[in-house]
């Protein structure tokens, strides 16, 4: 499987990402430039965090126009593997590709360090590899993770099983503790929390791998079936 | 030319992190009288004359990139600026 690891002016979780599909997962990746025009050679895409077009304006908001982010949107149409980390997360949903928005954390801290998830639902191709309900370490970095949508956004998340990923302990006000949602279909997943960052023990937790271990089976297993 | 001053504010409905804690810096310097702030993004464009209508065309501008429309609010005002 050959990913995309989309890097925006400003991307700073991109070698982290990079290293993680490469060394730990053992999969084909390339790093691509925010202006490439074309990704129909990729499997799957990643959006990196980081502080793309430094944050300008808000968070994701200008990265969501550049050339390559209409290309991510064929992709996710064409059902591909779309994962947004982080800032990745901000600008999916600034593009529309999942709903809702980020506010500053409630707390005003940026906040820096490792969080329990709970895995609500492992029916997706992101997190199968996990049990449901299962419990994760993985680290945050993020100034603006509040999540918020509407009343009618939330329930339409709820009845599709959109949400994926809750903290255990809500590090910054996001709505009803989510902290990563995918789309109606299930092929585009954004999350605050950084799976790329814990992907080995010696990171302090190995829980991130199984996120890109999911992507991969079911990837295999879906083009397997069609050959 | 125009000058179009545009204020981005977030929702009433939305929860106003910055400005509760701004809120809260006041009350501590016996303030108290102050209810409620909220904070937003206050900008200026210089436009010139075009063919496209103005009104459209900031609404334009508004609604795709200077404000998120989920949990953000905007207004303008346009002034004509003469020049000599």
């Amino acid at each position: 499987m050959k990913f995309a690891v989309i890097v925006f002016p400003g991307s700073n979780c991109d070698v982290d990402m990079y290293h993680a599909i490469k060394d730990e997962l053992g999969e084909e990746v390339e790093y691509v430039w925010h202006d490439e025009t074309d990704l129909s050679r990729f499997d799957g895409v990643l959006l990196p965090g980081g502080f793309s077009y430094g944050d300008y304006l808000r968070s994701g908001a200008i990265a969501r126009f550049s050339n390559v982010m209409k290309e991510v949107v064929k992709a996710a149409e064409a059902g591909k593997p779309v994962l947004g980390v982080c800032n990745g997360f901000q600008i999916l949903l600034e593009a529309g590709l999942l709903p809702g928005a980020m506010k500053r954390n409630e707390n005003l801290k940026f906040m820096c360090r490792p969080v329990n998830l709970k895995v609500v639902n492992n029916e997706t191709s992101f997190t199968s590899a996990y049990q449901k309900d299962e419990v994760i370490s993985v680290p945050i970095a993020h100034g603006e993770g509040n999540y918020y949508c509407d009343e009618e956004t939330l329930q339409t998340l709820k009845e599709n099983n959109q949400i994926v990923f809750t903290y255990e302990t809500n590090p910054n006000g996001s709505l009803i503790d989510i902290a990563g949602i995918t789309n109606e279909r299930g092929n585009v997943l954004g999350m605050m929390p950084h799976p790329e960052r814990a992907v080995d023990e010696l990171l302090g937790s190995a829980d991130g791998l199984k996120l890109f271990q999911s992507i991969v089976k079911n990837w295999r297993e879906s083009h397997v079936t069609k050959a | 030319m125009y000058k179009v001053k545009v204020y981005v504010t977030l929702r009433e409905s939305v929860l106003d992190p910055q400005g509760t804690a701004v809120k809260s810096a006041l009350h501590s310097m016996s303030y108290n009288e102050v209810q409620d702030v909220r904070i937003g993004k206050y900008m200026e464009l210089t436009i010139e004359k075009s063919d496209r209508d103005l009104d459209t065309a900031v609404r334009e501008m508004c609604e795709k990139l200077l404000a998120n429309t989920v949990i953000e609010d905007f207004t303008y005002e346009v002034q004509e600026v003469v020049t000599k």
